[in-house]
Formats: C-alpha cells, sequence, structure tokens
C-alpha cells in the first residue's frame, strides 16, 4: 500500500539558491544551465516577486487535467502521486498545454520530433522509496517531501504556531480538487503569479459533463431519426399504394 | 467573353502562388519544426490551424449532414438536386482537416495512436473518432458519385441498401462531433474570456454549425453555378436559407439568455477588444444576415442571398477564431498573431478544397440531376398537384 505523496513548499523559507533546479537538471539528465523560467529543459524554475522566490513546477493535481484530455492517454496519475508522461503514446495535439490550469506543460518546439515536458516527481526515485530530488537538495527545507495528508497536517501546524506570519491558506489543498504540491506563503498568493480564481471542482468534471451525455444523445437520436425515416417513408408508401388504387378505380369505372 | 476569361486567369494565378508559397511552408513545417514555422508557444499551444482549419473546417461541412437528414431522413426529396455537391464539400471539408490536422500535430505520424490507446474521457478522443467514422461515412455517401462514372452498378446497390443505416450514422456523427469541438473548450473556464465561455458551448457550436452549412450550400452553389456555367436552384437554396434564418434566431436566443442567465450582459458595453470582436461576429454573422434573410424578398434575391450567406460565413469564422484566439489571448499573457507560415499553409489547403471540388465535380456526375432538373420540377409540380386533388377528391368522397 503506498501513501500519496506530495510536496510542501514553504516560500517564507526559500533562498532562491536554485538548488532545486540543478539537482532536477542533474537527475533528469537536463542540458544547461539555470533557467530562470519553466521550459523543456527546466522542469522547475525560481520566480522572484520583491525578494520572495516562488518556486513554479507541476502541480501534480489529484485530478489532472493533463491525463483527462489526452486522446491518447499519454499522461498517468500514479498511485503515489506523481503525474507521469509516457513519450511513446503523444501524437503532439498540444491539448495538455491548452487545458492546464498552472500553465506548466512545456513543448520542444524546435524539435522536429517535439515531447511534452514537465516534473514528473522523480517517480523513478519515488519508487525506490527515496524522496524527490529537489526536496533532498533545498538546503532550507523550503521544498520537504512526504505524505500528503502529513505535510497538510504539518502546514496547519506552522500557520498555527506563528499567527499572521502566513496567509492562512494552503495553495493546492483545494484547487481543481486537491494537487500533490502545497505552497505556504506570507505574501496574498495572488500577488506572486498564482491562479487564485480556481475552481474546488476537478477540471475534468466539466467536459465529463458533456461526454457523458454521448450514449443519451446516440440511442434516443438514433431512434428518433429512425422514427421520422420511417414515418415519413410510410407517408410515401402508403402515397403510392393510395395512387394505384386510384387509377384501378378508374380504369374500372371506366371499362363499366 | 474576354472578362471571363481574363477573370478564369486570375483565380489560376492566384492558385498557383497560393500552392506554392504553401509547399515552401510546408517544407519549412516539418523539415524545421513548429517553432520555426509558426508563432505558437507554451502559452499559447493552439493558433490558426486549429482555431480555422480544424473548427471552421468542420464547422463548415456542416450542410452535408443537414441536407441529407432532409433529404433522406425527411423524405423532402425535391432537394436532391443539391445532394451530392454539398456531400462532396463536406467530404472535402473533413478530408482537410485532418490535412490541417497533419500539419498541427507535434507528431502527426502518430495520429494512428487514437485508434488503439483510447482515453474516453478525452473530448479529443471523441473527436478524433467522429472525424475518422464520419470521414468514412461521408466516403460511402459519396461512393456512388465515383462508382457511377466507372459503372460499377453491384457496388452500388450494396451502398444503397445501408444508406438510411448510414445516412443515420452520419447525422448522430455530426451531432456529435460539431457539439465536442465547442465540449474541447469547457475545459478553460477561467483562460477563456466569459463572453464566449460557457457550459452551452456544445449546443452553441451545433446550432451555429447548422446555420453556417446551410450558408455554405448556398454560397457553394452560387460558386459552382458560375464555375459551370449551370442554372441556379434559387428555389431550393430560398428554403435552405429559411432553416439558416431559423437557426440564427435559435442561436441568437440562446446566447442573449446565456449572458443574461450569467449576468454579464453588461461585459457587452465594457470599452475594451474581446467586445468589439464579439460585436463585430454577432453583427456580421447574425443580426444583419438574420434581418436579411428573414424577408422573402431578400431570400427569392440571388444577390441578397449570396451577400447574406456569405456573412453568415464569415461571421461563423470570426466567431470559432474568437473562441480559439481572441478569447485565449487575454489569459494566456502573451499575444498571438498567425505567422506567414501558418497563413500561407492554411490558404494552401483551402485551395486545394476548391481545386479538388472542381475537378470533381468536373469529371464526375456530381451536378448530373441538373440537366433533367426542369423536368423533374415540373414533374414534382404535377404530382403536387394531383396529391391535392386526390386529398380534395376523397374530402368530397367523405362528404
Amino acid at each position: 500500500m503506498s501513501t500519496k505523496k506530495a510536496l510542501l513548499i514553504d516560500l517564507t523559507l526559500c533562498v532562491g539558491c536554485n538548488a532545486c533546479q540543478a539537482a532536477c537538471k542533474e537527475v533528469n539528465k537536463l542540458p544547461g544551465d539555470e533557467e530562470k523560467t519553466l521550459s523543456p529543459t527546466a522542469y522547475t524554475a525560481l520566480d522572484e516577486y520583491d525578494g520572495v522566490f516562488v518556486r513554479r513546477m507541476c502541480q501534480h493535481c489529484d485530478d489532472p487535467t493533463c491525463a483527462s484530455v489526452c486522446p491518447v492517454g499519454a499522461f498517468t496519475k500514479t498511485a503515489e502521486g506523481p503525474v507521469v508522461y509516457d513519450v511513446d503514446k503523444c501524437i503532439g495535439c498540444r491539448y495538455c498545454m491548452q487545458a492546464c490550469p498552472f500553465q506548466v506543460p512545456r513543448y520542444e518546439w524546435s524539435s522536429t520530433y517535439p515531447r511534452v515536458q514537465k516534473c514528473v516527481m522523480c517517480h523513478e526515485r519515488l519508487a525506490q522509496g527515496l524522496p524527490t530530488a529537489c526536496s533532498e537538495a533545498c538546503p532550507t527545507g523550503a521544498t520537504k517531501f512526504g505524505d500528503r495528508d502529513e505535510l497538510i497536517k504539518e502546514a496547519y501546524e506552522r500557520m498555527n504556531a506563528e499567527p499572521g506570519k502566513y496567509v492562512p491558506k494552503i495553495y493546492g489543498e483545494h484547487e481543481v480538487g486537491g494537487t500533490s504540491v502545497l505552497y505556504l506563503s506570507s505574501v496574498p498568493f495572488e500577488n506572486l503569479g498564482f491562479h487564485t480564481q480556481l475552481q474546488t471542482t476537478p477540471l475534468p468534471q466539466l467536459t465529463w459533463n458533456a461526454l457523458s451525455k454521448i450514449p443519451g444523445i446516440v440511442s434516443v437520436g438514433g431512434v428518433m431519426l429512425f422514427g421520422i425515416w420511417w414515418i415519413t417513408n410510410r407517408r410515401e408508401e402508403v402515397k403510392k399504394f393510395e395512387q394505384r388504387m386510384n387509377d384501378r378505380q378508374q380504369n374500372n369505372g371506366s371499362e363499366n | 467573353m474576354k472578362k471571363v476569361f481574363t477573370t478564369f486567369g486570375f483565380w489560376k494565378i492566384v492558385a498557383v502562388v497560393l500552392l506554392t508559397a504553401g509547399l515552401y511552408s510546408t517544407y519549412v513545417r516539418f523539415f524545421e519544426g513548429l517553432g520555426a514555422s509558426t508563432n505558437l508557444s507554451d502559452q499559447f499551444p493552439w493558433g490558426i490551424w486549429i482555431g480555422f482549419d480544424v473548427l471552421c473546417g468542420v464547422g463548415l461541412a456542416a450542410g452535408g449532414f443537414t441536407l441529407a437528414a432532409i433529404v433522406y431522413i425527411f423524405n423532402i426529396k425535391r432537394f436532391e438536386p443539391i445532394i451530392r455537391p454539398t456531400i462532396l464539400t463536406a467530404f472535402l471539408g473533413y478530408v482537410l482537416v485532418v490535412v490541417g490536422l497533419m500539419f498541427d500535430l507535434g507528431r502527426p505520424l502518430q495520429i494512428w495512436h487514437a485508434i488503439i490507446m483510447w482515453n474516453p474521457r478525452s473530448v479529443m478522443f471523441e473527436v478524433a473518432w467522429c472525424v475518422m467514422l464520419y470521414n468514412t461515412v461521408l466516403a460511402l455517401e459519396f461512393a456512388p458519385v465515383i462508382l457511377e462514372k466507372f459503372k460499377l452498378t453491384r457496388t452500388i446497390k450494396i451502398i444503397k441498401r445501408i444508406s438510411i443505416p448510414l445516412i443515420i450514422l452520419g447525422v448522430l456523427l455530426s451531432t456529435l462531433h460539431q457539439s465536442s469541438l465547442g465540449s474541447l473548450y469547457l475545459i478553460v473556464p477561467e483562460k477563456m474570456y466569459p463572453l464566449w465561455y460557457s457550459a452551452y458551448m456544445p449546443l452553441f457550436f451545433y446550432v451555429s454549425a447548422i446555420a453556417a452549412g446551410c450558408a455554405m450550400i448556398i454560397f457553394e452553389s452560387f460558386l459552382s453555378s458560375r464555375a459551370f456555367k449551370r442554372g441556379l436552384e434559387i428555389h431550393l437554396l430560398q428554403d435552405i436559407a429559411r432553416v439558416c434564418v431559423v437557426m440564427l434566431g435559435v442561436y441568437a436566443t440562446m446566447k442573449f439568455v446565456d449572458l443574461s442567465d450569467r449576468k454579464i450582459l453588461p461585459l457587452l458595453l465594457e470599452p475594451r477588444f474581446e467586445t468589439y470582436m464579439y460585436w463585430l461576429e454577432a453583427i456580421v454573422g447574425v443580426i444583419v444576415p438574420f434581418i436579411l434573410l428573414a424577408q422573402a424578398k431578400v431570400r427569392s434575391n440571388p444577390t441578397g442571398l449570396f451577400v447574406s450567406a456569405i456573412m453568415v460565413v464569415c461571421g461563423f469564422i470570426m466567431n470559432r477564431m474568437n473562441v480559439a484566439i481572441t478569447g485565449m489571448e487575454g489569459w494566456s499573457g502573451v499575444g498571438y498573431f498567425p505567422s506567414l507560415t501558418e497563413f500561407s499553409i492554411t490558404m494552401m489547403i483551402v485551395t486545394i478544397g476548391f481545386i479538388a471540388f472542381y475537378f470533381i465535380a468536373k469529371y464526375f456526375p456530381v451536378f448530373t440531376h441538373e440537366e433533367h432538373h426542369e423536368k423533374e420540377v415540373a414533374h414534382a409540380a404535377v404530382a403536387w398537384k394531383r396529391d391535392i386533388e386526390s386529398v380534395s377528391q376523397m374530402v368530397e368522397v367523405n362528404n
């Protein structure tokens, strides 16, 4: 039995050393030096807002929008928490990028055989019982790896221990149904480039509302169309028959 | 005569220029990648190829299933003379949607994955299957035209035997597919500007596609009547225009009720780019053509009919582009305007559509009904008169 893992990112502890990105690049064998924004070669990056560093990365939603929209099922939410991507399935429609409420997936635009790239929460390390590379590398404990339930408990404890230090919210606890990456901050999230208007129900529900009507539309529509055809067709047959009878009657009449 | 020749020469030159530019762009797209050929970005991953080639290509093909339902399901046989060119338009539209997708997909050679790798929760999965199945249905619906040319009567008989289930399947697939293009965008409630985002987008897409499909039937009839110097079925097109005007009315009402239900009517007066684009789309594509086509005088006038149809088609294209591009720009934080490469590939695909239609119509019996047309109309009129007479006789007898 595996419990759902998560990352707790406490923005008040982050000093912007970029060790998370360096460790990430090493483990995932991504080329290039320090990058300031997410890219196909940077699964995580630090944004700065007046001295506050914000770590951007895939949020690993509990009900991931990317996994629901992908026509070929290239994304999977694993039981341990990571949302992983199977490049061998991908057809490159980029619906995942269009749909992601956090604008996370990045595309290899310069490649003629491009992949979608994003953080995979070190799922291979997790399978071996190891934490993510970024949380291991973080020198201040700003990124902490653990069980999601316990990290949420701990986040509330931190907020209660120092009232007024944090804004009273764990970003990611409820957003689009909850995510496996949780944030604590002393600055209101909307000032740090977070989308705070996100709904709390998972987005895939929206498209499912439409998709789940398909069997009904097909069966009712099919029967209705067939019915209409039967009626109009029958009407024509009856008309033809009456015509014939009429003609015969007239013929009989003329013979007599 | 000379004038006709020069205009035809002009269009030939346009076609050659567009095809050449398109071929070069095709090279850039496939040998240098999407980054080099498009203005797409991580913030704006879907551009004109999805907005125009796919959304409009499919929508404008809606005449195919609308007319098929009218002729074969509702058994209104007098529309038969225009069914073949309409099915051809729909078929070419759908084939070209697939061509457009091949440009847009990052890994086009993997397009077949949707056949074996299923994700029924994905709208895109539904779209993929509808495109595949409806392309097959359209191919079968159009096949008799090709088979007739080669006198393969036995094969035609087999297809005719399954024609009703085929037509019903086609109507169902189109219904699903037209609406599912709207469902595609249900997943972006925060990203799309509220004037366009609505839980009823699937319905809006469906109804507007029927209106645009009708307009396309009129548009296409006019063009082919000029290109092939044949008569215009104005009496049929008038009735198609009546379907169109009803659909426009239904569409406008639904849109208004939706905006007022969501209490965002004031957004219609907010001075910003999205508002202007919304009004442009509504005035050009819905309000003015509705007023025009609602009048019998306009419907029976070829120019009035043609102009109104073009307005509906333009408004429809604007609507899809607004949903795909204008409505998404604000949230994405970046601007998007298609690159020359994107434009030229789209123009190339449209040009291929026109050329393919021209040659198929020229060498295959697409407009065969036309020759017997006058006779048929006369027959229909006589038959109709006879019906009325027989009914009135029956009434008399009963009395």
